[in-house]
C-alpha cells in the first residue's frame, strides 16, 4: 500500500520556492530518511506531508487518513520550561482521534500508558516535563507521536541535541517501531545513521536530488 | 463588619462580577503567559481605554461599543503575531500607545480631564451598573464553559501549536477564541480594575502558580484560586481602608507572587 505519493511537487516557504518537481513514494512499512544540508527543504517537505503547506504545483497524496499520522517536531526552546506532566503531554497525542468529544476516556488513557511503557517512561508519568533530561523529553514527545500514529511516523531531526549514547538508543527504538509495521519518514542531518537504519533515502542536495533504496544510494547511483 | 460591607448593592455587584472576571482572567492568563502573549492583555486594555473614551464622548453604550472594538484589535494583534509582518511586541506598542493617546485626546476635547478619566485608568467599583453585571455574568459563564469544553485542545495548542495543527486540531480557531475571550475579559475587568491594571489580573495568577506547580492542570487550578483570593482580599481592603480596588488587588497579587517564588525556591 502506498502511504505517501509525491508527484512532481513544488513547495514554497514564505513565498520562496524551496523544493521543485520532487517525486517519490513511500510504501507501507518503509523507513525513509530525508537527508540534505540546511535550507534544502527537508522540514518544508514534512510540513507538506502533514498538510500544513499546500504544494504550489504537483500532487502530494496520502494513502491514509491525516489522523493516522504521528509527528515528532523539532523541540522549541519555549517548551523546555513548560509546566506540564509527562502524562498530560503524551495524552495530548490522542487529540486527533477525538473529533468533537471534549474529554479523554479510559481507552485514550490506556493507549497513552502503553506508549509510555513502550518507550520506558511510564515511571516518569507524574513528573514535570521541564525537570527531565533532553533524552527523556524527546521520548515523551515520541510517546505523544505514537499516540496519534497508527500508520505513519514523521520525525524531524529526532536526535538533535542528544548525546551519542542517547542518540543510539533512540535510533534503536525507532527501528523497533518500524519492524512492528509502522512506516517511518525521518528528516536528519545524521547521514551515517540514515544509512545504517533506513531502507530508503531521499537526498535533497542542491541540484542533485536522489531517491531510491539504501543499496542504490550506496552503490553510487546518485543523480 | 463583613456583613455590613455585603449589604451594599454596589459591593454585591462588584463581588459577583469581579469573581467571574477574575476566574476568566486566570484561565486565559495561563495560556497567554505560556504562549508568550502576556503583553496582549496589556495592549488590549489600552485599546479599551481609547474606545471607552470615544464611546462616552459620542454617547454610545460603553460596553456595546468597546467590546467589538477590542475584539477587532485582539484579532488584529494575533494576525500580526502569526504573519510576523511587524514583530509582535512592536505591533502591541503601536496599537496600545496610539489608542491611549486617542483616548486622552478625545476626553480632553469633550468633558476635559476629570474623574471619569481617573476611573477609566484606575478603575472604580462604583462603575459597575446593573447592565455591566448582567453582561459579566453571561460572558463569564460563556468563557468558563468554553474553557472547560476546550481544555484539552487549549492545552495542545498552548504546548505545541505545530503538533496540534499537524494532528488536525484547528489551532487558528483556538487562538481566535483565546483572543476574543481575552478581549471581552479585558473590557469587563477594565471598569473595575482600571485600564492600566487589568492585565495584571491575567498575568500574575499564572506566573505565581508556575512557581510551584508541575502540571498544566495544577497551574490552571492554582491560578484560579489565587486570582479569586487576590480579588476578595483586594476588594475587602479597598472597602475598609478606602483605597482603590484595582491597585489593592494587584498589590495582593504581587504579595502572592513573592510568597510563592520563595516557596518554589525553597523546594529546589
Amino acid at each position: 500500500m502506498t502511504i505517501v505519493a509525491c508527484d512532481r511537487v513544488s513547495l514554497a516557504y514564505e513565498k520562496h520556492l524551496v523544493l521543485s518537481d520532487l517525486s517519490f513514494t513511500v510504501s507501507e512499512g518503509d523507513y525513509l530518511s530525508v537527508i540534505g544540508e540546511n535550507g534544502t527543504g527537508k522540514s518544508t517537505l514534512l510540513k507538506g506531508m502533514l498538510g500544513l503547506l499546500t504544494p504550489v504545483s504537483g500532487k502530494l497524496t496520502l494513502g491514509i487518513r491525516p489522523n493516522q499520522i504521528g509527528y515528532l517536531p523539532q523541540q522549541k526552546v519555549t517548551q523546555r520550561n513548560f509546566p506540564a506532566s509527562v502524562e498530560e503531554i503524551v495524552l495530548s497525542g490522542r487529540l486527533n482521534q477525538k473529533g468533537w468529544h471534549p474529554f479523554f476516556n479510559k481507552n485514550d488513557k490506556q493507549i497513552a500508558e502503553q506508549a509510555m511503557e513502550r518507550l520506558g517512561i511510564l515511571d516518569l508519568k507524574k513528573r514535570c516535563y521541564r525537570e527531565l533530561s533532553g533524552g527523556q523529553q524527546q521520548r515523551v514527545l515520541l510517546a505523544r507521536a505514537l499516540c496519534s500514529a497508527s500508520k505513519l511516523l514523521l520525525l524531524d531531526e529526532p536526535t538533535a541535541g542528544l548525546d551519542r549514547a542517547v542518540t543510539e538508543e533512540f535510533y534503536h527504538l525507532i527501528e523497533a517501531l518500524n519492524q512492528e509495521g509502522l512506516t517511518v519518514v525521518m528528516v536528519t542531518h545524521d547521514i551515517p545513521a540514515a544509512l545504517q537504519y533506513s531502507d530508503h533515502i531521499l537526498s535533497l542536495e542542491q541540484n542533485q536530488v536522489f531517491f531510491g533504496t539504501r543499496a542504490e544510494y550506496e552503490g553510487g547511483d546518485r543523480g | 463588619m463583613i456583613l455590613e460591607m455585603l449589604s451594599y448593592p454596589f459591593i454585591q455587584r462588584a463581588l459577583i462580577a469581579g469573581l467571574l472576571i477574575s476566574l476568566c482572567a486566570a484561565l486565559l492568563g495561563v495560556s497567554l503567559v505560556l504562549k508568550r502573549y502576556a503583553m496582549i492583555g496589556d495592549g488590549l486594555s489600552h485599546v479599551g481605554f481609547g474606545a471607552l473614551a470615544v464611546a462616552t464622548a459620542v454617547g454610545l453604550s460603553p460596553l456595546w461599543f468597546t467590546i467589538p472594538v477590542v475584539i477587532v484589535a485582539a484579532v488584529l494583534l494575533l494576525r500580526l503575531n502569526e504573519t510576523n509582518a511587524i514583530r509582535g511586541d512592536g505591533a502591541i506598542a503601536v496599537l496600545s500607545t496610539g489608542s491611549l493617546a486617542l483616548g486622552v485626546m478625545v476626553v480632553s476635547l469633550t468633558s476635559g480631564m476629570n474623574t471619569d478619566v481617573t476611573n477609566y485608568l484606575f478603575g472604580s467599583i462604583l462603575a459597575m451598573s446593573r447592565e455591566d453585571l448582567m453582561l459579566s455574568i453571561v460572558l463569564g459563564t460563556v468563557c468558563f464553559l468554553l474553557f472547560l469544553l476546550c481544555y484539552h485542545r487549549i492545552f495542545g495548542v498552548t504546548f505545541d501549536e505545530t503538533f496540534a495543527r499537524a494532528t488536525g486540531v484547528r489551532a487558528g480557531v483556538y487562538n481566535l477564541l483565546l483572543a476574543v475571550l481575552t478581549a471581552i475579559t479585558v473590557v469587563l475587568g477594565m471598569r473595575m480594575m482600571g485600564a492600566l491594571l487589568i492585565s495584571a489580573c491575567m498575568i500574575f495568577p499564572a506566573l505565581t502558580a508556575m512557581r510551584v506547580c508541575k502540571t498544566f492542570r495544577g497551574v490552571t487550578i492554582l491560578a484560579v484560586i489565587l486570582s479569586l483570593l487576590s480579588f476578595l482580599i483586594g476588594l475587602t481592603l479597598s472597602y475598609f481602608f478606602a483605597v482603590p480596588t484595582g491597585a489593592g488587588i494587584v498589590l495582593v497579587s504581587v504579595g502572592f507572587f513573592i510568597l510563592f517564588s520563595g516557596i518554589g525556591a525553597l523546594r529546589k
